[in-house]
Order: structure tokens, then C-alpha cells, then sequence
């Protein structure tokens, strides 16, 4: 099986404080510390678990800046086998679409069974991505995947939705698979993995290697433009409930109820 | 000048935080030191990731970590949790063996604890000898009878000397050699050996995932191959070690002194009196401030004497007195910051909480692989001896 992983370098912003940049479309990163995007995570384990059971080999491939290279190298560590970093001033400002597009370049003349990418990433939330991707490359897809049984000319896989339910279906290969947390229990880096990754290649690629038009890319090759970023302001109305334990547990119940939340 | 980690350094780094902060807890922390218990399965976890015996060589299992690695890897794990870290205690001069072993003695025991299969110890340490082992000699003594060798004796504050699978036992051997420490010989003594028994330390202040033993050897009988290294030669065996291990345990105390520090800034921020949180006073941002200043000092001095190590080995002597000052200064520095870290928790911090294990396993460090006192006695030695002054 060979696997291509889409990965990303996303600011890890659970329990960081946020600020809104300059620009009014970004926040501020000096501060936050980066690392792969949690869900790529899951799917590079998938990979790297694929591999160690069938054979084959893993790719790594992000867009994002130099720095993204700690992820890659993480990846590389982890058990992927090689990365491709793309790279270019002219890719900043993406969108889903226009990022689809820069990836689908650089993977639609690799040889690969399998395309996997997180289900989103934790930064922008798009959860698009993969799925252009696929459209693009003319392979069937599916999200949200949990589970992923590997047969000759197909894979069997559980999708997670809604309400506890699970939906089991078989996808042609080559395919695309959008993984979900929880598929497997991600490995930690070790130092011997540490060790080989130094070995292993890590290719970086720019606009004119994938023959694409600056317009093709960045804010000019998107669909979606983003108009602004803002922090939502604190909501400052609120009801301090008085009275006993039971009186308080009334009121709230007549609230709710009020306004139609139960 | 660089004052930054390579890439592999950095990943290194980052790989011992991520494992060490998803599976050190509090909890964890605190059971082991409630019941003076080694970290046997993060010992394990963390063998499997190749953080154990990491400067053994390749050819046996490990992975020749370089000085400032090492260093990394103690200072994260310890920031993260101080008792939990102690699972690195289990390996000390191990590396001797590939130092100076045989090479049954290296495929014998090696692999095993980079496989994190067994832990092992040494004991030069007596009831009535430590600081001065070397100058005095030592009451243990070893005498050939056949082929084999007859241990007597007593060792005390042994590191993992009740888990350890095998002792590297320091012997008096030649009780007329002038300085005594000439005739100080390295014998492997494994557990369960007859006439050799622990006995652990109890009550101890901290640090008690590293469990410490009194050992005694009454008529233990092992073979003349156990001789580690030569014979009179041990003394030398161990100071030669002691440059590189005290660098990654003074750097295991500037992690407890960088996670003290962390935890009493956040706490810092919560903590409200006066109607305000209490790193609004002034007093509060003093103290934070001298905190992480002393910190960074500990840890750029920790990162100078290992890159002495690695990128000038043969300046034998600038490498002594920096390892001694680094091991010197972390550890003051350890015990400064968490006793500060403690009063910024105040009633919190004494009772039941991280920084009251931070506090309390910090002190190990200005006792442990020669005593504050000692390493200062070195760092003067060296200046006195430049200017062709002996003390």
C-alpha cells in the first residue's frame, strides 16, 4: 500500500490567548507554539500502521511555510518515508479550493493507493480540502473515517455520524480518506526514529515546479475570500438565580423551558 | 557565538515533552512517591522510545546520545514532573560498562537495559565514607581466594540498589596503596548473589521514585570475571564518568527549577487576594522575575559545560570545573526557585501538591554525585591550581 498523508502545521491554540493580527485576517503566531494538526496526526499513524502490516511506503506532503518542516520531520520520524514541503509566497492566502489544487499538483503524478488527510484541520476548519482533492484527482472519497480494513482493490470503512451511528462502506482504490480522532492511538517520536529521519528526504517545491500561474493560487485562485477575523465580544447579559437549592433548580428548568431549549 | 538547539536537538527536546507530558500526571507522581516506587512502566515506555541508556552505544541497543541531548531529556522530564523522572535513575554509570567492560560483560547487561528490561546501580558510597572515599579508602573490601572474588563490607544510599539486577560495587582491594583510592577495584555483584542484601531507606525526604538501599556483602563469592574495568583502577574509573553524569543531573535540576517556576506563574495569576490576583504585586513579580532569571543562568551554564563535553574533549580541566559549577549552581538553583515556587502557593503549595514533591526532590540534587560542597571545593581546586597554588 502506498499512502500519500496530508498534513498541517497549525498554532496550537487550545489553551493559548488569542489575538487578532494586524491584517484582520490572521491572528498573531510569535507566541504559539506550533505542531501537527491533531487529526493529520491520527492519519499518519494510519499510514505508518498500513505500512508496517502490507508493505509499501508513506509520503508526507504539506503546504505551508519553513517552519512547517518540524511537522514533516515529525512525520519522517514517526515512520513516513519521505516529505514535500510546498512552498511559495504566492500560496499564502489560499483557501480550501486553491490549496486542493497546489497539492493535487504535486501528488497527481505520484504513484499512490491511498490519499489520507485529517478530517480538518484544528486552525481553519475548512474539512474541504481532502475532499477537492479528490475531486480533483477524479478518486472517490469518504470523511470521517474510523475505521479502514484494506483489501486488494478496495478499502472497507466505518464512518462516524451523527448520533452515535456508524455507516460501513467499501471505497474504491485509489481513494481518498478523511480520517477521524480516535482511529488508532498515535505513536510517540522516538529518538531511534529521530535518528533515521535525518536520513530521510524532504523535498520542498515552489509555484514554478508545479507549473502553476500565481493566479491559480493564493486569494486570486480562491473561491472564498476572507473578509475578517474578529474575537466575538463577551456576551454581557447574565442572571444571577437566588433562593434555595430547589427554587434555583426550578427557575432554571422554567427558563429553559421559556426559551424552547428543553 | 550559537545559543540555539540544532534540528535534531529541537526534536529531541520536543519528543522527551510531548512523552513526558502525556504520561507523567500528578497522580503518577505522587503514588511513586508515596510508596517509594520506581517508575517501572514509564521506565519501560521510555526505554522502547530510546530515552533510556541513551548515551550507550548503538551496537548494544542505545542510541550515543551526545552530553547536551542527555541534558535535554532530564530537564524535560523533570520540568514536567520531578518524581515521575526518576525513572532515569535507574541507569546510573551504566555506561561504564561499554566504558571499560569486557565484551561479555557489555552483550550481558547492555541490551537488557536499553530494552528497559532491568535497572542496575553503583555503590561507591559507605556508612562512614562519601565525600572522602577516595582520599581515606573504603571499609569494603574485596580479596582473591581462587578464582573468585570475596566481598565484605557495607554500602549505603544506593540508588535502585534493591531493584537493580546488578551492583557496581566499589572495594577496598589493596588496603596499603598511598592514596588509598589506588587500590580501589569495580566488581559486579548481581542480585540474589548469596551473603549480598538490601535493605531500602526509609523514611527519606524526596525523590523517591529513585528508591535507595543499603546494601551489605557478607562473604559474597563472584567470579574474577566480574572485575569491572582493572584492577586499582576504579576510583580513576568513576571520576572519569563523573565530568559527563553530573552535567544531565544538573540539568534534571534545572527542569525541576523551570516546571516549580511554571507552575507558581499560573498559580500567580489564579490566586486572588486583595481583590486581585497576586501577580499584581509587586513583591509577586520580583520573585518571578529572580525565578526565571536564575533558572536561565542555571541552564545556559548546564548547556556550556556539555558543549564543552562534545566540542572540546580534551580540555580535561576547563570540563571539570564547568561540570562542577554547572552541577554546583543548578542545584542551588533548584532548591531557590521551588522554595519560591512553594511560597507563592503558600498554604497550597504545603500541602498536597506538586510543588511540595518539586520542593522536596529538588534537595536531592546538592547531595547526589558529589555534594555542593564538593563541587565547589573542585571549581577552587582548579583556579588555585592554575596559579600553581595547591590547597
Amino acid at each position: 500500500m502506498d499512502t500519500i498523508v496530508c498534513v498541517k502545521h497549525v498554532p496550537e491554540t487550545a489553551e493559548a490567548e488569542i489575538a487578532v493580527d494586524s491584517s484582520g485576517k490572521g491572528i498573531k503566531t510569535e507566541d504559539l507554539v506550533f505542531d501537527i494538526n491533531e487529526w493529520d496526526d491520527y492519519a499518519i499513524e494510519e499510514a505508518v500502521l498500513m505500512k508496517e502490516k502490507l508493505g509499501g511506503s508513506v509520503t508526507v506532503i504539506t503546504m505551508g511555510p519553513e517552519d512547517a518542516d518540524k511537522t514533516l520531520r515529525k512525520c519522517l520520524a514517526k515512520g513516513a518515508d519521505k516529505a514535500i514541503r510546498l512552498t511559495d509566497k504566492a500560496f499564502e492566502r489560499s483557501d480550501a479550493y486553491a490549496t486542493a489544487k497546489i497539492l493535487h499538483k504535486a501528488i497527481k503524478d505520484l504513484p499512490f493507493n491511498l490519499i489520507l488527510t485529517g478530517t480538518q484541520a484544528s486552525d481553519d476548519g475548512y474539512a474541504q480540502v481532502g475532499v477537492i482533492l479528490a475531486e480533483l484527482l477524479g478518486i472517490p472519497h469518504a470523511t470521517m473515517v474510523k475505521k479502514i480494513e484494506s483489501k486488494e482493490e478496495f478499502v472497507r470503512v466505518n464512518r462516524e455520524l451523527e448520533g452515535g451511528l456508524e455507516q460501513v462502506m467499501e471505497v474504491k482504490l485509489p481513494a481518498m480518506l478523511a480520517v477521524q480522532t480516535g482511529i488508532n492511538e498515535p505513536r510517540y517520536v522516538s529518538i531511534m526514529g529521530i535518528r533515521k529521519a535525518r536520513e530521510k528526504e524532504l523535498k520542498v517545491l515552489g509555484l514554478g515546479d508545479l507549473g502553476l500561474k500565481e493566479e491559480e493560487v493564493g486569494e486570486s485562485g480562491s473561491w472564498i475570500t476572507m473578509e475578517e477575523m474578529f474575537i466575538p465580544p463577551v456576551e454581557k447579559e447574565a442572571e444571577i438565580l437566588t433562593g434555595g437549592p430547589d427554587e434555583i433548580a426550578a427557575k432554571i428548568v422554567e427558563t429553559l423551558k421559556a426559551r424552547g431549549l428543553v | 557565538m550559537e545559543f540555539e538547539l540544532t534540528e535534531e536537538q529541537m526534536d529531541i527536546k520536543n519528543a522527551a515533552r510531548e512523552f513526558a507530558e502525556k504520561e507523567f500526571t500528578s497522580e503518577l507522581g505522587r503514588k511513586y512517591d508515596e510508596n517509594y516506587e520506581f517508575p517501572w512502566e514509564l521506565y519501560r515506555k521510555a526505554a522502547k522510545l530510546g530515552f533510556i541508556g541513551g548515551d550507550l552505544p548503538e551496537e548494544y541497543g542505545g542510541q550515543r546520545l551526545g552530553c547536551i541531548e542527555s541534558c535535554l531529556v532530564n530537564e524535560e522530564f523533570n520540568r514536567v514532573d520531578s518524581t515521575c523522572a526518576s525513572l532515569l535513575s535507574g541507569v546510573g554509570f551504566a555506561a561504564l560498562i561499554p566504558k571499560f567492560g569486557t565484551e561479555e560483560q557489555k552483550k550481558k547487561y547492555i541490551p537488557r537495559i536499553c530494552k528497559g528490561e532491568i535497572v542496575c546501580g553503583m555503590a561507591l558510597t559507605e556508612p562512614n565514607h562519601g565525600s572522602d572515599a577516595g582520599m581515606v579508602g573504603l571499609d569494603t573490601t574485596a580479596v582473591k581466594d581462587g578464582d573468585e572474588w570475596v566481598i565484605n563490607g557495607a554500602k549505603t544510599f544506593i540508588t535502585c540498589g534493591a531493584e537493580a539486577e546488578f551492583i557496581m560495587v566499589c572495594c577496598q582491594t589493596d588496603p596499603k596503596a598511598q592514596p588509598p583510592y589506588r587500590g580501589v577495584t569495580m566488581i559486579i555483584v548481581e542480585k540474589g548473589t548469596p551473603g549480598f542484601d538490601t535493605n531500602s531507606l526509609k523514611p527519606k525526604m524526596g525523590w523517591r521514585g529513585a528508591p535507595q538501599a543499603e546494601l551489605s556483602f557478607d562473604n559474597v563469592r563472584v567470579p574474577l570475571s566480574n572485575l569491572l574495568g582493572q584492577e586499582n583502577r576504579g576510583f580513576h574509573q568513576i571520576m572519569s564518568y563523573f565530568d559527563f553524569s553530573r552535567i544531565p543531573i544538573a540539568a534534571g535540576a534545572v527542569g525541576i527549577a523551570q516546571g516549580a517556576f511554571e507552575r507558581a506563574l499560573k498559580y500567580s495569576t489564579q490566586r486572588e487576594q486583595f481583590f486581585q490576583p497576586i501577580a499584581n504585586f509587586q513583591i509577586t513579580q520580583w520573585k518571578i522575575a529572580e525565578m526565571a532569571t536564575k533558572t536561565e543562568t542555571a541552564r545556559l551554564l548546564v548547556h556550556k559545560a556539555a558543549w564543552l563535553i562534545e566540542n572540546k574533549p580534551d580540555k580535561l580541566r576547563l570540563i571539570t570545573r564547568h561540570a562542577a559549577m554547572a552541577k554546583a549552581y543548578a542545584a542551588r538553583v533548584a532548591k531557590e526557585v521551588t522554595d519560591e515556587a512553594l511560597q507563592i502557593h503558600s498554604g497550597v503549595g504545603y500541602v498536597d501538591s506538586d510543588i511540595e514533591r518539586f520542593y522536596r526532590d529538588a534537595r536531592i540534587n546538592d547531595i547526589i554525585e558529589g555534594t555542593g560542597e564538593i563541587q565547589r571545593y573542585i571549581v577552587a581546586r582548579e583556579f588555585y591550581r592554575e596559579i600553581g597554588f595547591s590547597i
